[in-house]
């Protein structure tokens, strides 16, 4: 078990920067997921503390020793493969006892732990077999095992349930979040799936291009976007983003007005900091747009249905606006909305999170406490 | 110039360059050297004269004596550094030698003659390709006859072994008949039945047809290889039944299936075939060696392995020849090189 | 123009398929097409190795089986006439022995220095991606040359006065009878068979070794493998089937050695570097007298040897298949 820190880490292939100066600090016994799109950097920030890059610059600590030159095999860590990496010409039990044979263990000890291991796995029977005759699902509890059997002080996840179907998935998420808690080991977790993200992390780092976006727990980046991207990146189904532009109003409060409103009526802004005025992007989520009447300071929209899907715990309403601009609308249940023509559609003001046109960042980010 | 350099310090992934890497890069610099040294140096010892040939310590390049057009003199005149009694060196055209004395003349005032001791004075050599090697061979040793054997054989034996093998490859990718199977592990069970056992019973039959010491005797025997019938197999497997029915449906005879729809098709196994036919062909050796045994039947390797022993004296023509006799094969080698490794890569790895 | 004569040909020659067609039906017309190889094979492969069995159990000097008298296996009774099985010279065919003494010799040598050197060079190849292309043909290159130009080549350089000599007296030592010693010229025909061969067998592993996955070799970085480990542990378990088929592919070419040897030495100094196939041709054809009977009965002999070594191989890849491989995703 340790702690992490990334200093101001670059990744550079040539003349390409692929990370571009990431802070970071993992605390001992957390598990952090790394999301974001492909190309993000996300993979290669993994394989930089694993040891398989070298960095390019900026330093890397593990439980606060620097660790830049040391070789991915003295670094006491353990890493799951996307493609579980299996030996394909060694049994369970020889992929499970490779890396204890390579630290020179005595033959008691590896048979100890890796029992232990395939326990925690239920990989008892399967021993014997090699990773040809095994299920993926089967292989990936070996590669699992392989990590734990050597008792790193943190395992190191790279994108391991890809490969998986659906069903598959679900089982294994809840068995990984099921092994932190009895292991309480450090855990980093590259994913590309946000939901996997909300369901595993205790704190989600979502980079983008290389950068990091926002560092924060499920819900501080679900209720507290920091800025367009992330807003869009979180949730699903994604979030609503509608334009519109912003000006002081009478009293010197920011107001909006959206280009969507039919009746361009403004509302007012609860910001952070003052705004000047410039052109804004509202966000709402869709679970929050209500078709049907709001309590308390709402926006009313005038909205033209386009499709509607019944799922039976919770209803999408796919809406377009006057303006060109989509809509999306969850309702709970089996909601009565007409596959066709006109809704009236209410958003609670306190659900509007409203970003820079220019830039993305968040502008109520801060309000909020 | 930059991606050269980048290439040459191309490393393996740390930042500062691992021992490996300068072993790896010791390793293929001298694999270079080994693997192309040696025909770098006989190229370069094919132009020597026979003079410079007997040498030694040899020198790098070929060198020739100097020689100058000298007025006065029908024949050009080798050029000496002479040391004059008066202690001066100069460059002189040598006219005479008589016993130890050399008369020599200034090219520029050919009036003066010097006379001098031949142990003052030094060739001055040149660079000079002796191209005479190569163009006496054709004319003092028939050695324009031992290339059209060669060729002749080659090429004969390619087209036929193409002919052959693609017609039993057809057979047996396209049709089903009773034996199918058997006469295709016949083929194949053939790979296993080296030529080097059955020598004296082919020399046998080959003697039979009449055709030993000719050139036929080397080909017919070499045309029904198992590798090509595999190969040509293989890639008509690719080719879909449907376009032979279509073309049945069009009244086409097999034979015309064979001819204008499967052969063009497959026209890159064909290639790989044939240029491994060729190689084959250019370069056998012993089967020939049994079989002609008539000096103008020769091909290029039997001529280069007789004259070896009659000409352990002539290295400048059997130079000569050994490079006229590679020549082909690295022609094709520098520009089909990638496709063959590839084919082999491949084969290997089935 | 050709290409309108051919069609022209194939016209020709249309007609009389036609009729053949017609005659044998189109599913039978696949032996056909086969027929030409068949003849071809019939009469070079498997009539003379019949033909092999007539001449190896007569004797005489005919060339022709009906005049030879038969003598049973008298012709493997002289070539197996030993006093000490272990010493050529108490042998009635001395040359027959050393002749296999020096294969046997030569083969295990020159098979085990071979497959090291290509495996060493795949290795190597397998690091560089930039210009692996161009040193790949670099060693690949000799493989394209015909023996005999190969013999020629080093017989150049390792002449008397030759440049290797030339380097020598440079380094102020004296110059070396390189073909005129026994044992240099053994060495010399190992050296120069495996310079011509290697970049064949290199291509061959270097294909299994980018067969083997980058990832495996990762996530033995992650299980603290040192190199060592990592390539005995995975490279070369991973690596045997094609190990194996360099292995066996360059014994059953070494036990045949003829072309390049005969060139570089012939055999000689004396009988140094006689090898078992120079033995059968001169038996049977380089001889005044012709001694079919017995070239016949050693070919048989090294027949024999080759199927022994082919059916092992199949033994051994088929066990090593099924222990080691199955498919490659991990």
């Amino acid at each position: 078990m340790a702690s992490l820190q990334l200093s101001r880490l670059v990744k550079r292939y040539g003349e390409a920067t692929v990370v571009h100066g990431v802070d970071l600090d993992v605390t001992d016994g957390e598990f952090v997921v790394f999301v974001g799109p492909s190309g993000c950097g996300k993979s290669t920030l993994l394989r930089m503390i694993a040891g398989l890059e070298p960095v390019t610059d900026g330093d890397l600590f593990i439980d606060g020793q620097c660790v830049n030159q040391m070789p991915a095999a003295q670094r006491g860590l353990a890493m799951v493969f996307q493609s579980y990496a299996l030996y394909p010409h060694m049994t369970v039990y020889q992929n499970l006892a490779f890396g204890l044979e390579n630290v020179g263990t005595p033959r008691a000890d590896i048979a100890a732990k890796v029992d232990a291991a395939a326990r925690m796995l239920q990989l008892e029977p399967l021993l014997a077999r090699r990773p040809t005759q095994l299920s993926g699902g089967q292989r990936q509890r070996v590669a699992i095992g392989r990590a734990i059997v050597r008792n790193p002080r943190v395992f190191l996840f790279d994108e391991p349930l890809s490969n998986l179907d659906a069903e598959l998935r679900m089982q294994m998420r809840a068995e990984l979040t099921a092994l932190h808690r009895r292991l309480r080991t450090t855990m980093i977790y590259v994913t590309h799936d946000q939901t996997e993200a909300m369901t595993m992390a205790d704190r989600i780092v979502v980079l983008r291009a290389g950068r990091i976006e926002q560092v924060g727990t499920p819900l501080e980046l679900y209720n507290h976007p920091g800025n367009r991207f992330v807003a869009g990146f979180i949730g699903s189904p994604q979030m609503n983003f509608l334009a519109g532009a912003m000006n002081a109003g009478p009293d010197g409060t920011p107001m909006v007005t959206l280009d969507a409103a039919a009746d361009g009526r403004p509302f007012a802004a609860r910001l952070g900091d003052g705004g000047a005025s410039r052109r804004v992007v509202a966000g709402v989520r869709p679970e929050h747009v209500v078709a049907g009447p709001v309590e308390g300071e709402h926006l009313e929209l005038d909205v033209v249905v386009d499709r509607v899907e019944q799922l039976g715990a919770m209803t999408f309403a796919y809406c377009s606006l006057p303006n060109g601009e989509r809509l999306t609308v969850q309702s709970a249940g089996q909601a009565a909305i007409a596959p066709t023509g006109s809704l009236r559609v209410g958003i609670p003001l306190a659900r509007i999170h409203l970003f820079d046109a220019d830039g993305g960042k968040s502008l109520t980010a801060r309000a909020c406490a | 110039m930059r991606n050269a350099l980048r290439w040459l310090t191309a490393r393996r992934g740390v930042a500062r360059a691992d021992w490996t890497d300068w072993v790896s890069w010791i390793y293929l610099s001298l694999g270079v050297l080994l693997m192309f040294g040696p025909v770098v140096w006989l190229v370069l010892s094919s132009f020597k004269t026979p003079a410079a040939l007997t040498e030694f310590p040899p020198r790098l390049l070929p060198y020739g004596q100097k020689s100058v057009v000298v007025r006065g003199h029908a024949d050009p005149l080798p050029v000496y550094r002479v040391r004059l009694p008066d202690g001066s060196e100069r460059e002189l055209a040598q006219v005479r030698r008589i016993g130890i004395q050399a008369t020599l003349v200034d090219p520029a005032a050919p009036e003066r003659e010097y006379r001098v001791n031949i142990r003052d004075r030094q060739p001055v050599r040149e660079f000079h390709l002796a191209t005479r090697n190569y163009t006496d061979i054709f004319g003092k040793f028939a050695f324009g006859t031992f290339l059209w054997n060669s060729v002749f054989i080659t090429v004969v034996a390619t087209a036929i072994t193409l002919l052959f093998n693609a017609m039993a490859a057809f057979a047996l990718s396209k049709y089903r008949f009773t034996g199918r199977s058997t006469v295709f592990l016949l083929i194949i069970s053939t790979l296993m039945i080296p030529p080097t056992i059955i020598l004296v019973p082919n020399f046998l039959v080959i003697s039979e047809l009449g055709l030993l010491n000719s050139l036929w005797g080397v080909i017919w025997p070499a045309v029904a290889t198992p590798t090509g019938v595999f190969l040509l197999r293989q890639y008509m497997l690719t080719i879909p039944d449907e376009l032979l029915d279509a073309a049945r449906m069009d009244h086409a005879s097999e034979w015309r299936i064979f001819w204008r729809i499967v052969l063009p098709l497959s026209a890159p196994a064909l290639a790989v075939l044939a240029i491994f036919s060729v190689m084959w062909r250019w370069n056998d050796f012993l089967w020939p060696l049994i079989v002609l045994s008539r000096t103008e039947k020769f091909t290029l390797q039997l001529a280069l392995n007789a004259f070896q022993g009659e000409l352990t004296t002539q290295w400048h023509y059997l130079l000569a020849m050994t490079v006229i006799t590679l020549l082909p094969v690295t022609l094709v080698f520098a520009f089909l090189q990638r496709y063959i490794a590839a084919g082999i890569a491949s084969a290997g790895v089935k | 123009m050709p290409a309108r004569a051919a069609h022209a040909a194939l016209d020709i020659v249309d007609v009389p398929m036609r009729a053949l067609q017609r005659w044998v039906g189109v599913p039978r017309i696949g032996w056909l097409f086969v027929a030409p190889n068949l003849v071809i094979l019939g009469l070079f492969t498997f009539l003379p190795i019949v033909i092999d069995f007539a001449f190896a159990f007569t004797g005489g000097v005919q060339l022709y089986p009906s005049q030879r008298p038969y003598v049973g296996a008298g012709n493997f009774a002289t070539l197996f006439d030993c006093t000490d099985f272990l010493d050529p010279s108490t042998c009635r065919k001395d040359l027959f022995w050393r002749a296999i003494f020096n294969t046997a010799g030569f083969a295990s040598v020159q098979v085990a220095l071979m497959v090291l050197f290509s495996l060493v060079t795949a290795l190597v190849l397998n690091r560089r991606t930039i210009g692996r292309g161009f040193f790949r043909g670099v060693f690949f290159y000799p493989v394209l040359l015909s023996p005999v130009v190969v013999a020629l080549i080093w017989k150049w350089v390792l002449q008397r006065e030759g440049v290797l000599n030339a380097l020598l007296a440079g380094a102020g030592r004296s110059p070396v009878g390189w073909l005129t010693d026994a044992h240099w010229a053994f060495f010399w025909c190992v050296f120069v068979s495996i310079w011509a061969h290697m970049g064949f067998y290199t291509l061959i592993l270097l294909a299994g070794l980018q067969a083997i996955p980058g990832d495996l070799y990762e996530a033995a970085e992650m299980d603290s493998a040192s190199p060592w480990r990592r390539f005995t542990r995975i490279t070369l378990p991973l690596l045997m089937p094609n190990l194996i088929v360099v292995l066996v592919l360059a014994l059953i070419r070494a036990v045949q050695v003829f072309d390049e040897v005969f060139v570089l030495t012939g055999g000689g100094p004396g009988s140094a570097t006689l090898f078992i196939v120079q033995f059968i041709y001169q038996t049977g054809f380089a001889e005044a007298i012709r001694e079919y009977g017995l070239a016949a009965a050693a070919s048989l002999v090294l027949a024999l040897t080759l199927l022994l070594l082919t059916m092992a191989q199949l033994r051994i890849t088929r066990n090593s298949f099924h222990n080691r491989r199955g498919s490659r995703d991990a």
